[in-house]
């Protein structure tokens, strides 16, 4: 059993001792937020926030996360409360497919935390590990500058 | 307006999808809670033509657009549209729910009208209500919602609005399936959960060309069902992370007999040439011409590209009853029911094939491959739904992939810098093996199951079908004498097919880098030059507007920068676009920025074209600077991000798109535009900035040293 907090609530999960946190989050958990893309930590399409940090759900264990915090973009907000990042994409249509937003999302609010009011450069750094293949980049880019204008105001 | 200002529609046959599929009740129906329900045969592949659908039929029923429900396309009972695929969704889909909306609404009109005793002719329509002139409500379509008024064939004479009417079709409506995807709801086939469903992976031979010669006996967890189909083999297993801890054992049980089957990695341009194929001459015109005084030669490269979807390809498969249900990201419910019903030797009535969204699609990747391999998993646990997820290795490695091509022309110059001549030679593999097309099925596993069947080689569409291989490999200029032949290779180590402008980003690139260097040695402007042997007004139209989005006139030379231009037609009966792209020469060549000037016709959503135009030279600027699957003489290497890398944040160039209206014009589809124009607006940027002419792609500092 693996004991954490997830989306601010106590979960506690059976998990094999190597199994991935993507696996029991999607799987027992039965949240679909975070997406398995690569599995090595190459696209961050599984990105979810331990303690607030971002991390690659797919390549960590399940079990070193007991006793922390976990946050998945369903944890950043919802359709009737949703996180100004969520909020500014919609305004910008930034996305196609989709299947990378939720990693993204998760990065992108962790800089908006440490860093208020990123620059253009500090925007794509911090997206950098995320892949997008549909080329919604700069509708992304400008989503994010949105929401943090949003967040200052 | 009445409904009997509205224009007539062309005599004769039905638009787009309807001629096939002319029943009104198969695309559209009504209840009586408010909904329209639309049941369109085309699917959404992460490009919001859901969206732009429910536009058209919001704007001709006159109802709110939150009222129109898409239903997934799924077989048996959605229209037959085919494969969502070509850029060709508004034009196929689009026109005939304009059509079918159009007449549905002319049909509950008239009822109305006699049930009311009002003249049709004075009733309007306020989100589906029908109103009398003094405003009365007099019945509306949920009202009606009889769905025997909709159970006949299409009138050839419905009358759709005039574009001046519309009010939603040609607004940058909203996404209707993006607030699912920033939440993070379930809404990808990824996200399906059925009870009781099971997780299973593939254990993937080590060479294209391999057989299962010994499976080692060994112990399995509890519940682990292992699904082998003669060199076909698969686990089942509770949990994802069983069925890949189940597979990565099995894998080193597995002994397999394997063959080198593909050419050498090195030496790709040489094989494609040496290789046997069949030969056609695809375009020939000998009109009186000056005599070419000057002529150039150039060969063009591009290694095989593949999809490189952010996501895996997926399925979930169920038997029971001897009856097959797959919910699948296919671009095609019905392609894919028959060619499963080929590979399982089953009728097609008894496999239901259920459309759910994929990541995004720019081809056929490996969607309906991953079907079949669920569908043999699930074979296996009768009864049970099981889920089956490719691995990103064999997302990159055993998907289709682009062919390889090479393209050589010889160009000729008469004395007074006309061009006279035009020699073309596209060497390829075919670009289509999508699944329903062929009497042998094309799905990935059919090579491994027992009897093995060979997936027959890819073909190349005729040209007026769009084409494969040869698609824009005419060039749109004015040129008196061409001659445009295709070798099409008899073999197909690697499976070959569609992928987004299949052969336009190679034959665009070569076309484009000829006709600068045709202008350079006329000594003229580049953009002079095309503008002054295209004749086609939309097509100078939107490299003049690129020009001019870019500075083209007033452009200063930079140090370490080059700026290139570059226009095709997509498919020359598609959409319109000219790139003009700038680049900075550092260690590698970086895209800086990019203009773009688009006509796709009437636009049904200007946001949603935007973003296609701009993702789909993003697209390009990732395949021109940094894509090639690397292999060696038995498999797929590059089956890691590593080690094929897509253009990422810090790497994509700003872009600026700009349509031009032609509201009263035909749609012409967005998605595959601009791709190829951006390819070679990079090639020219680079000879602008570096003074080498880029012949090969993708164009790394390696192939750069060598051109």
């Amino acid at each position: 059993m693996v004991a954490f907090t997830l989306n601010g609530q106590p979960v506690s999960v059976e998990a094999a001792e190597d199994e991935a946190l993507l696996h029991v989050l999607r799987g027992a958990l039965g949240l679909s937020g975070p997406r398995y893309g690569c599995g090595a930590e190459q696209c961050g399409a599984c990105a979810v926030l331990v303690d607030g940090a971002p991390a690659y759900a797919c390549a960590i264990a399940a079990s070193s996360v007991a006793g922390r915090s976990v946050t998945t973009v369903e944890g950043l907000g919802s359709p009737d409360a949703p996180h100004p990042l969520q909020t500014a994409l919609l305004a910008e249509q930034a996305g196609q497919c989709g299947f990378c937003l939720s990693g993204i999302i998760v990065a992108a609010s962790a800089l908006l935390a440490r860093e208020p009011d990123p620059d253009d450069a500090a925007i794509r750094a911090a997206l950098d590990p995320h892949l997008c293949r549909c080329g919604s980049h700069n509708r992304i880019i400008r989503a994010v500058q949105r929401a943090a204008a949003e967040m200052r105001a | 307006m009445s409904d009997l200002d509205r224009r007539a529609a062309p005599p004769g046959k039905l638009p787009g999808n309807l001629a096939t599929n002319p029943r009104l009740d198969r695309w559209l129906a009504f209840d009586a809670a408010g909904h329209v329900v639309v049941t369109p045969g085309k699917v959404e592949l992460g490009q919001g033509i859901l969206t732009a659908l429910a536009q058209i039929v919001a704007e001709e029923l006159d109802v709110a657009m939150a009222r129109v429900r898409l239903q997934a396309a799924a077989t048996p009972d959605s229209p037959n549209e085919g494969v969502t695929s070509g850029s060709l969704s508004v034009q196929d889909s689009g026109m005939a729910l304009r059509h079918v909306s159009a007449a549905a609404r002319a049909i509950h009109l008239q009822v109305a009208a006699q049930r009311s005793g009002v003249p049709v002719e004075a009733l309007r329509i306020e989100d589906g209500a029908f109103l009398a002139p003094d405003g009365r409500a007099i019945g509306s379509y949920w009202a009606q919602a009889d769905a025997a008024l909709l159970a006949c064939e299409a009138p050839v004479d419905a009358r759709p609005k005039p574009p001046r009417e519309r009010r939603i079709a040609g607004t940058s409506a909203a996404r209707i399936d993006l607030p699912d995807k920033v939440f993070g709801a379930p809404r990808f086939v990824h996200d399906l959960r059925l009870p009781g469903m099971l997780h299973a992976r593939v254990v993937r031979p080590p060479a294209r060309q391999a057989r299962l010669v010994d499976l080692r006996e060994g112990a399995l967890p509890e519940g682990v069902v292992i699904a082998r189909d003669g060199s076909f083999l698969a686990v089942v297993a509770g949990s994802e992370h069983d069925a890949e801890r189940v597979a990565e054992r099995l894998a080193a049980r597995a002994s397999w007999q394997a063959t080198d089957t593909l050419p050498d990695p090195g030496a790709l341009a040489d094989w494609l040439r040496a290789a046997p194929g069949d030969h056609a001459v695809i375009a020939e015109r000998d009109e009186a011409a000056g005599e070419a005084t000057r002529t150039i030669r150039a060969t063009f490269f591009r290694p095989y590209v593949t999809h490189a979807s952010v996501g895996t390809s997926c399925a979930v498969a169920r038997w029971q009853n001897g009856t097959l249900e797959v919910w699948s990201h296919t671009q095609g419910v019905y392609n894919l029911r028959a060619d499963l019903a080929k590979a399982l030797r089953m009728t097609d009535e008894a496999i239901l094939v259920r459309h759910m969204e994929g990541a995004g699609c720019y081809g056929h990747n490996g969607a309906d491959d991953v079907a079949l391999d669920a569908a043999l998993a699930a074979r296996a646990v009768p009864g049970r739904p099981v889920r089956l997820l490719w691995s990103r290795a064999e997302e990159l490695g055993w998907g289709p992939v682009s062919s390889a091509m090479v393209v050589e022309i010889e160009a000729g110059l008469d004395a007074a810098g006309n061009i006279a001549t035009w020699r073309e030679e596209v060497i390829s593999h075919g670009h289509s093996s999508r699944p329903g097309r062929d009497p042998n099925p094309t799905l990935l596993a059919v090579e491994y199951m027992d009897p093995p069947r060979r997936i027959p080689n890819a073909i190349n569409p005729p040209l007026a079908s769009g084409g494969g291989a040869q698609r824009n490999a005419i060039p749109a200029y004015r040129i008196p004498r061409m001659t445009i032949g295709l070798k099409r290779i008899a073999e197909m180590p690697l499976r070959c097919s569609a992928l987004r402008g299949l052969g336009a980003p190679v034959n665009v690139l070569a076309i484009e880098s000829v006709m600068e260097d045709l202008a350079a040695m006329t000594g003229e402007d580049a953009l002079d030059f095309r503008l002054r042997h295209l004749d086609d007004p939309r097509g100078r139209d939107v490299l003049a507007l690129a020009a001019e989005m870019c500075g083209w006139r007033g452009r200063a030379k930079r140090e370490g920068f080059g700026l290139g231009l570059a226009y095709a037609r997509y498919k020359h009966t598609g959409a319109y676009c000219a790139v003009a792209a700038e680049i900075e020469a550092l260690d590698r060549v970086v895209c800086r920025r990019l203009w773009i000037a688009a006509d796709v016709g009437e636009v049904i959503n200007p946001d949603g074209v935007v973003n296609q135009y701009e993702g789909g030279a993003i697209h390009g600027v990732s395949m021109a600077l940094k894509e090639q699957v690397a292999f060696d003489r038995r498999t797929v290497t590059s089956t890691r991000w590593e080690d094929y890398p897509i253009l990422r944040f810090s790497e994509v160039p700003t872009v600026e798109t700009r349509l031009i209206p032609r509201p009263e014009e035909k749609p012409l589809g967005a998605g595959e535009a601009s791709l190829a124009p951006a390819v070679a607006a990079i090639a020219n940027a680079i000879h602008d900035a570096l003074g080498i002419r880029p012949r090969a792609m993708p164009f790394t500092p390696d192939t750069l040293a060598s051109a």
